[in-house]
């Protein structure tokens, strides 16, 4: 596949494994990332100064908490909310938005390394190159001759004679190829929104906290929100508001997986088709979505916590 | 009659209603804009949010082609 065209998997790809952890590329490069941010962090505190014009990385620091802040306030309009959401808030956009642009750097999809694959699905026999694709402990020796007849044609008597050889090989060779992992060059970076696994961890992160967020302010009387036997309808909200927070987690996770996902994909067929000049106007395009998914998440996140820490009877 | 029909299925019949609500929302922030153009860069960013939501139903639809297509 990576020979005849742009390399895309819709699945993050094995590089290594550290016991029972699967090591993808998506973990190392949400990994190199998160050191970026904490390096950053680290950074700005060292260069902090007690002054009324803060200048160059504290300035660029102060300017972002401000933005956020002010995100955050525009939709609480409370002070002491906004300072409960805002550390969560800045966080998400913060992982979000790096994430997203780092996979728009060059190299990230373009060095291949070679990864761990999946467990062999194929068995390959040396002597005739038949391959057998998804084995099964069975093997039928009328597959084995149309294939053996497609790939080499021989005569009748040396087919027969590699049939049976075919079989007498099937039978050792399926017990050694079984733990056997095939290997083939993958990307050692991609984008780290662009695997499910991290958005759908995004997205019960968010979920999760609404319900922390709405039990600290409401304490159980959030919970009439889901189980409500005042009336039949209520009831029935309660169960739909239940069945809502689940599409919660999967619409956030599929918003953000899907547009970066997609964008890679552009961007992997757009440098496919025409190498140079051409993918410049989408990779404007892929900053502007990466930033505009950051914003999406944060703040559909703020406007969730603050619906769950508004009671019933407030408004 | 395959997988690639059904792939264009899906994008061609996934797409259509978010390009109409993109459409409709747009024409309103137009027009808003056009009413009060000093509130332009808030209507401009609560239209933009707006629009990125439709979208992802767009993007529901491209990732199940995707899937349809790649795995």
């Amino acid at each position: 596949m990576a020979a005849v065209g742009p390399h895309i998997s819709i699945s993050a790809e094995r590089i290594f494994s550290v016991g029972p952890l699967h090591v993808t590329n998506s973990i190392i490069t949400s990994l190199v990332v998160s050191g970026l941010l904490i390096l950053f962090a680290v950074w700005v505190r060292m260069s902090l100064r007690k002054t009324n014009r803060p200048t160059g990385i504290q300035n660029f620091a102060e300017w972002m908490v401000e933005s956020l802040t002010g995100l955050v306030h525009s939709v609480t309009n409370n002070k002491a909310r906004t300072e409960l959401f805002f550390p969560t808030i800045a966080t998400f956009f913060l992982v979000i938005i790096s994430n997203n642009w780092f996979g728009l750097l060059p190299g990230v999809g373009t060095i291949m390394v070679s990864g761990e694959g999946e467990k062999a699905e194929e068995i390959v026999f040396a002597p005739s190159n038949i391959v057998i694709k998804n084995p099964v402990p069975v093997v039928y020796a009328s597959e084995l001759e149309v294939d053996n007849a497609q790939v080499a044609p021989e005569t009748e008597n040396a087919l027969e004679q590699g049939v049976v050889n075919d079989i007498e090989a099937a039978a050792t060779a399926h017990l050694d190829t079984d733990t056997t992992e095939h290997s083939e060059l993958v990307p050692l970076f991609r984008a780290g929104t662009a695997d499910l696994n991290m958005t759908i961890a995004l997205g019960i992160l968010s979920v999760g906290l609404t319900q922390y967020y709405g039990f600290t302010y409401l304490s159980f009387g959030y919970f009439k929100k889901y189980i409500n036997f005042s009336s039949p309808i209520d009831f029935m909200v309660g169960v739909l508001e239940i069945v809502l927070e689940f599409a919660k987690i999967i619409s956030f996770a599929f918003r953000l997986f899907g547009n970066i996902f997609a964008g890679e994909v552009l961007l992997a067929v757009i440098g496919f088709l025409v190498a140079v000049i051409a993918p410049m106007p989408f990779y404007g395009l892929e900053l502007f979505v990466g930033f505009i998914q950051a914003l999406v998440f944060s703040m559909l996140s703020v406007v969730l916590f603050n619906m769950a820490t508004i009671s019933h009877d407030e408004h | 009659m395959g997988t690639e029909f059904a792939v264009a299925l899906v994008m061609g019949i996934g797409t259509i209603a978010p390009g109409l609500a993109i459409g409709m929302m747009v024409s309103k922030g137009l027009e808003a804009i056009g009413r009060n153009p000093e509130a332009a860069s808030k209507i401009q960013t609560n239209m933009i949010l707006g629009v990125a939501f439709a979208e992802a139903i767009a993007i529901y639809a491209l990732v199940v082609a995707l899937i349809l297509k790649f795995v």
